[in-house]
């Protein structure tokens, strides 16, 4: 991943604008904002993040690279859409936070140990087992997120909630032992392989298709 | 008052009038006190029947002059309007009926105010005449009539002072124009005129039209879709002119003398060859204009004075007009570094350069252009090369206009990038070239320190509006901002229009150079009437906006041409004839009207004596204000038509508890808003006695001093607002008063009075609550210290 981070620089020569408007999802519109400000005051989790929107966006235009793939920010976006409908400009500005956030992670870049970074990784592992989510596995795997100590702390924390699930049958505890999956699921497997494979070609060949 | 006058007066019990009051009382008053030979009352003053009994009572000779005693002065103005007679107006139903605050309003009376029936004439439904009326106590229902009495007696009294104006003639006709200055401004002036019919002369001082206009490469677009420069055009407009048969052009000249009045200005045009020497004149001639346009544009401010701005230290920081000369030459071609020829990867522009602060030498304004002119600039390079990296460092963007917005986004989607900060040092970059910025990024709050190849100071715009005549006075309580400033803005020296006016030799500047041009209520109207300033001379503004510009002037020049010839005034009192008459043997030479006079209208003559301008004259009657023997009086607005009607308003003993307030009002704002209060129904003292007057410039302190010594307890002046942002109509009007007024206090000393008895307020035209409110608190203060000593 370094790797690709290194060819990334040496391709765009500190033109980071450039880079993002190339590589990330919905890059192109960075250069649109005008700084007003609306998306960071509209952002319900604005005091919680290293850098807004607004700020991103100056940051991507002033050639802060590293700074901007290892932020916090894109990370705490929780798809509110607050800062789409308002932009003046109508900028699709979740979609370039999230774009951001998946370049970070491309180039190797993006905060080790941010817990919605962290929980996205569990949520996809998850997924990708099965097809399905298994709520009772997830839910099991944030418990020891932060290692063994910390999940055995937290389970009996939640013992009674869990034993009222079961009592009131919300929950089966026979799920941690298989639970749904997909019809099929060795179909559903090659599907994702299949997708990353275009993805990854995708990557490889360069910009993507209509980005300038 | 030589031939013997009648009087007729004329009582309307329309719109809740002859329900509220006792009209047979009016008539009585009218007859016996104001005097009316003939006294009439009607249901419906404005119907044609009505009228018609007036115009009949003129024709028969029964009744020389007319007493209407029915709406505001400002209602119905045409209906009662009869040729070469002199009309006073009682404002019963806004003055009294409608302004009266009463608990259990009949139902009638609120329904003849609130739809428009009563402005379009129709009778009021009479239905309720009686419902509600018990609810009006006897005392009340007296006080408000002694109002409406006091209103008859007044409109009879002033009737009697009154002359019907006629026209002076001594006008002149005279369907030419002169227009200073051959930019983009003076050429749309020109061809607007001419298309209109009118003859136009364009001076200009250069060899060649086109000004400023004429040395850009490419202009900010103002047609959809705004997205490119575009060609200035100049060519076009400049052939134009040159093929039109009604526009005749001087280039290398100049104006040497400008003397008269609308419709018979004598300019004198000196032709220069700036080849032949110093002042260069090679003979001049002198022409009649019945106006003048003055387009004389602007000065690109120069910024080699600010040292952190490195204009001076480094070849690569150029100002945005040295660069559209580059950009001219260039025709097209890539740019290249001035200072060595190098081909340019990097430009900076540095918005507000020189603008924006109150840092010595610095312009304090913004000159509005100079964000879309970046941005156009931005494109050359953009256009010609997309890898050059083009940075516009600004403090807030600012594209006014339609397009302007538009502009600004096809700018950052062609990748300029836009960057908010501020620049605190440019210098020389060292061996390579180029230029070193320093600028604070105010959106990431940190110091950048960068090189460039090249920098362009988006620097603003120095008026060219010749030398301001009033740089020496009344401006000691502003802050000494010029003082401060002195390379920066005292760039044009010499005079450009070259008047003979007592008050100096160009339009009056307004603030930081530019001419006064009314910016708030009427953008091209100037304090010498005839004169119109149109671009970039007024204000600071881009193409579009001054060909705006130019258009509404020639506009205003065409109408105060045709006013000048049928002797009628220019703007705001459009129309009117009356015209100022002195009394040559009282007049004490002082001087005051004619240094006071807003639109210096008023010259001496040989013998010192004030010399008026019909033609330059608004008729606000400033003049009339400030003479201290009182010899200037209009026909129909003097000393006496407000005078006599504050003295023939009766005052009540002091142990009858009504007190007489004053209210002079200005006509054009404080009045109508009174007018409109009424037909909101909102109410004011009844103690209060409301004259208006054409400004409060031209409240002379007699009446004031009369008014007290008549036993008025206390007197309100209401006017607009002064100052920079003002919006009195004749611009210097309402700041005369108040300046007035801070003397009065030491004759309310003489006269043993609180100075509370002397109130003047800013009204503006929307301030339709608080001007009543303000008569109401006075009212307060009144019963606060107490009745008028004098009343006797």
């Amino acid at each position: 991943m370094s790797e690709n981070n290194n060819e990334m620089i040496e391709r765009y020569r500190g033109n980071f604008l450039r880079e993002v408007e190339d590589n990330v999802e919905e890059g192109e519109w960075v250069k649109m904002c005008m700084q007003c400000g609306v998306c960071s005051g509209s952002c319900p989790l604005g005091p919680h993040w290293d850098f807004g929107p607004q700020t991103l966006f100056m940051m991507i235009r002033a050639g802060k690279r590293d700074e901007v793939l290892a932020a916090e920010g894109p990370w705490m976006c929780t798809s509110c859409y607050n800062c789409i409908v308002r932009c003046p400009r109508e900028l699709p500005i979740t979609h370039i936070m999230h774009g951001l956030a998946h370049y970070a992670v491309r180039m190797g870049l993006a905060p080790k140990n941010q817990p919605t970074r962290k929980f996205s990784d569990l949520f996809w592992k998850n997924l990708k087992a099965d097809g399905r989510v298994n709520e009772l596995r997830l839910g099991i795997s944030l418990y020891f997120m932060h290692g063994f100590v910390d999940g055995i702390k937290t389970a009996l924390k939640k013992a009674p909630l869990g034993l009222g699930m079961v009592r009131t049958k919300r929950m089966n505890p026979m799920e941690f032992f298989g639970g749904h999956k997909v019809r099929d699921r060795k179909g559903f497997h090659r599907m994702l392989e299949k997708a990353e494979e275009i993805e990854s070609a995708r990557i490889e060949k360069g910009p993507r298709p209509g980005a300038e | 008052m030589a031939k013997e006058r009648k009087i007729g007066a004329y009582i309307c019990r329309g719109c809740g009038i002859g329900q509220a009051l006792d009209a047979d009382r009016l008539e009585e008053v009218a007859a016996r006190e104001g005097r009316a030979n003939l006294v009439r009352q009607h249901d419906f003053l404005c119907a044609p029947e009505g009228v018609e009994t007036i115009r009949a009572d003129l024709a028969s000779g029964e009744v020389s002059d007319v007493v209407v005693c029915a709406c505001s002065g400002r209602a119905m103005t045409s209906t009662f309007r009869f040729d070469g007679v002199a009309v006073a107006r009682a404002n019963l139903r806004e003055g009294v009926v409608w302004s009266r605050a009463r608990k259990g309003e009949s139902s009638a009376l609120a329904d003849a105010g609130s739809s428009d029936s009563s402005e379009r004439g129709e009778i009021p439904a009479k239905t309720g005449e009686t419902t509600g009326e018990a609810e009006v106590s006897s005392s009340e229902r007296e006080t408000m009539q002694e109002m409406a009495d006091d209103h008859i007696r007044m409109a009879c009294t002033e009737i009697r002072f009154m002359t019907p104006p006629s026209p002076s003639l001594e006008q002149t006709l005279n369907r030419t124009i002169l227009v200073v200055g051959g930019g983009i401004s003076g050429m749309t002036a020109a061809l607007e005129s001419a298309r209109a019919g009118y003859s136009v002369t364009i001076v200009e001082k250069s060899a060649t039209l086109g000004g400023f206009a004429a040395r850009l490469w490419k202009r900010i677009p103002d047609r959809s879709p705004c997205e490119a420069p575009v060609d200035p055009g100049i060519a076009t407009l400049v052939s134009e002119v040159s093929v039109h048969e009604r526009i005749t052009v001087e280039t290398s000249s100049k104006i040497s003398r400008t003397s008269g009045s609308p419709g018979k200005f004598k300019v004198t045009i000196e032709r220069c060859d700036p080849a032949s020497g110093d002042d260069g004149s090679t003979g001049s001639r002198t022409e009649t204009f019945g106006a003048i346009i003055q387009a004389t544009g602007f000065t690109p401010f120069d910024p080699s004075h600010i040292p952190e701005l490195g204009y001076a230290a480094s070849g690569d920081v150029v100002t945005s007009s040295e660069l559209e000369a580059l950009a001219l030459a260039a025709k097209g071609e890539a740019l290249v570094r001035p200072s060595d020829a190098k081909p340019i990867k990097s430009v900076l522009f540095v918005q507000c350069a020189g603008q924006r602060s109150s840092k010595p030498g610095h312009l304090s304004y913004c000159s509005g252009y100079c964000c879309a002119a970046s941005i156009k600039q931005a494109m050359y390079f953009q256009d010609a090369d997309p890898s050059i990296e083009t940075v516009v460092l600004y403090s807030d963007m600012r594209t006014p206009g339609s397009g302007g917005e538009d502009f600004y986004r096809s700018g950052q989607s062609r990748g300029i990038v836009f960057t908010k900060g501020e620049t605190s040092a440019i210098s020389a970059a060292g061996e390579g070239g180029g230029a070193r910025v320093r600028y604070r990024d105010l959106i990431l709050d940190e110091e950048v320190e960068r090189d460039f190849d090249l920098v362009v100071l988006a620097t603003g715009m120095v008026a060219n509006a010749g030398v301001d005549s009033e740089a020496n006075d009344t401006k000691t309580d502003e802050p000494d901002t010029n003082a401060s400033a002195p390379a920066a803005i005292e760039i044009p020296v010499e005079s450009i229009l070259n008047l003979t006016y007592r008050q100096g030799p160009d339009l009056p500047h307004l603030a930081h150079g530019f001419a006064d041009s009314h910016f708030i209520c009427f953008p091209y109207e100037t304090r010498r009437t005839g004169i119109y300033a149109a671009g970039p001379v007024r204000r600071p503004m881009d193409i579009a906006q001054a060909r705006e510009d130019a258009t509404g002037s020639a506009m205003k020049a065409i109408q105060a041409i045709e006013n000048a010839g049928r002797g009628r005034a220019a703007h705001p009192r459009s129309g009117d004839l009356s015209f100022p008459k002195v009394r040559y043997d009282g007049c004490t030479q002082c001087k005051r009207c004619t240094v006071e006079c807003p639109f210096g209208a008023i010259d001496e003559d040989e013998k010192r004596y004030p010399l008026f301008n019909e033609s330059r004259c608004r008729r606000c009657g400033t003049c009339m204000g400030a003479c201290p023997v009182r010899v200037i009086s209009f026909e129909n607005y003097s000393i006496d038509t407000v005078g006599q009607q504050i003295k023939s308003v009766e005052i009540p003993d002091e142990t009858e508890n009504k007190p007489r307030i004053l209210v002079l009002a200005c006509e054009n704002d404080a009045w109508p808003a009174l007018d409109m209060a009424a037909r909101l129904r909102r109410s004011w003292s009844v103690f209060a006695r409301v004259i208006p007057i054409r400004c409060l410039g031209s409240v002379n302190t007699i009446w004031v001093t009369d008014a007290l010594n008549a036993g008025y307890d206390g007197v309100m002046l209401m006017g607009c607002k002064s100052g920079e942002n003002y919006q009195c109509h004749f611009v210097k009007g309402s700041e005369m008063a108040q300046y007035r007024m801070t003397k009065i206090d030491d004759t309310l000393e003489q006269l043993g009075l609180e100075k509370e008895r002397v109130i003047t307020h800013e009204v503006a035209i929307t301030d339709i609550e608080r001007a009543p409110r303000l008569i109401n608190e006075m009212e307060r203060t009144i019963a606060r210290i107490g009745p008028s000593p004098l009343k006797f």
